[in-house]
């Protein structure tokens, strides 16, 4: 149990690239397609809903294989530069992961820019401020802080989704906690050990959203 | 597209009869996760300290731990510890548990822990007035909690049931690996013979839209029925 832990601690790194790579890319992509949601656009609205609605309602596991194994038959693809990227395991869990979390996002967004209230905005706009800056300066900020609480709970099933990864090859916490346990047969030690791992970055990703919830609630 | 024929030709049967195993893997496990569910939350809502930690400690931990590990964990752990058991019993053989048992078992246990906290959030928002009025009408406590507060409880709790429901059916999708032949299994199969994952991927990407979607119809159709008269 204690001679695993050096091998389990260095694939948390791994786990933990994973994760906040995904995470960055996809708070972007959320933000991006909440925005075209709520916009008025009619393509754009139509083609957010869609990625969401395609993302959220397939598991995570379909879409990186379809990156991973799918993409690769593309011969197109294969002599392009992107192939760079794709040929990557690491590359394609990340795209994979950051559209499915960017699907996520953008719907906890979304919710919250229509749970802002109307008067908020009307106030912006009779004191005669710019239409983007009532966006920037005034709707934004109130999303972001209002989606704290639901978001914490998407970077948690983030954490975990990130376990998919030891399924293209890559040895990340769960991956190596797989490969310990299909040599040593000692399956119970093992999971101790990694699910404290994972309960531990739980725990810190808990921490750190309660934090943020406080320095930018409404009321201090 | 003659991959996808039906009969010896193409695998549009294999992937049929896959859908079948992922739909009643998803029946099991949720059925398995309410089971659990039953369990727990009166534990969480009991004023027992000790009670409420091991509840607690229940879906603290699943809900903390990717899938992948609690369904490894069943995976080589599951038949060990039936051996050890079955040892005890002066059996010394090999015992292999079926996949699905394993698969159903594993993702219930998830699922359940899910569960729990949506009963418990459906029971807690249960106004003390119901409560306290079943009681002044001399109701007895079984009566009271299946006419008056279950009733109530599943009005809360469908949406969010809905909720755990599609989660449940995706998580299906990791049993694949201990080699449950369902929708992910099926087509990694298929698109190992055939050298053509993109398509195989794409069928079982849609496989899930439509069992979500479906699913959700019919969920819907369930809250509606519930939440009548409000």
């Amino acid at each position: 149990m204690i001679s695993s832990f050096p091998k389990l601690l260095s694939a948390t790194l791994i786990t933990l690239k994973l994760v906040s790579a995904s995470l960055l890319f996809g708070i972007f992509l959320g933000t991006l397609f909440a925005i075209l949601r709520t916009g008025k656009n009619k393509f754009l609205k139509a083609f957010s809903y869609y990625y969401s609605y395609i993302f959220r309602g397939t598991p995570m596991l379909v879409q990186l294989f379809i990156i991973y194994f799918g993409l690769a038959q593309i011969e197109y693809l294969r002599s392009s530069f992107l192939w760079v990227i794709l040929k990557e395991p690491y590359w394609c869990a990340i795209i994979a992961f950051a559209l499915n979390t960017g699907a996520y996002t953008s719907e906890i967004i979304r919710s919250a820019f229509e749970t802002i209230d109307k008067g908020t905005i009307e106030a912006g706009e009779s004191l005669g401020i710019s239409n983007s800056k009532i966006f920037y300066k005034i709707k934004l900020p109130i999303a972001l802080r209002q989606s704290l609480p639901a978001y914490g709970n998407e970077m948690i099933l983030m954490l975990k989704g990130t376990s998919l990864a030891s399924t293209v090859t890559l040895m990340d916490l769960t991956g190596v906690a797989k490969f310990i346990i299909s040599t040593t047969y000692k399956p119970v030690e093992i999971f101790i050990v990694a699910g404290s791992i994972y309960l531990l970055i739980t725990f810190l990703i808990h921490s750190l959203i309660k934090f943020l919830e406080k320095k930018y609630s409404f009321n201090n | 597209m003659e991959l996808l024929q039906f009969g010896d030709n193409g695998w549009g049967d294999e992937l049929f009869f896959a859908t079948l195993m992922t739909l009643a893997v998803a029946v099991t496990a949720m059925l398995i996760g309410f089971f659990f569910a039953l369990i727990f939350t009166p534990l969480k809502i009991s004023k027992n300290k000790t009670l409420n930690f091991i509840a607690n400690f229940y879906t603290t931990v699943v809900r903390g731990v990717p899938e992948l590990l609690v369904i490894y964990l069943f995976f080589f752990g599951g038949t060990a510890a039936v051996m050890y058991v079955a040892k005890i019993f002066g059996y010394e053989g090999y015992i292999e548990i079926n996949a699905f048992i394993t698969g159903a078992f594993s993702i219930g246990i998830i699922s359940g822990a899910y569960s729990t906290e949506v009963f418990r959030g459906a029971y807690l928002s249960i106004k003390r007035g119901q409560f306290e009025a079943s009681k002044v009408l001399g109701l007895k406590t079984n009566t009271s909690f299946f006419k008056v507060i279950l009733p109530q409880m599943l009005r809360l709790a469908i949406p969010n049931i809905t909720n755990v429901w599609q989660i449940t059916l995706k998580d299906t999708a990791l049993i694949s690996v201990t080699g449950l032949v369902e929708i992910m299994r099926q087509s990694y199969i298929a698109a190992g013979s055939t050298r053509d994952p993109l398509l195989f991927y794409s069928v079982a990407a849609v496989l899930y839209l439509f069992l979500t979607f479906f699913s959700m119809k019919i969920l819907n159709k369930l809250e509606v029925h519930y939440r009548r008269g409000y």
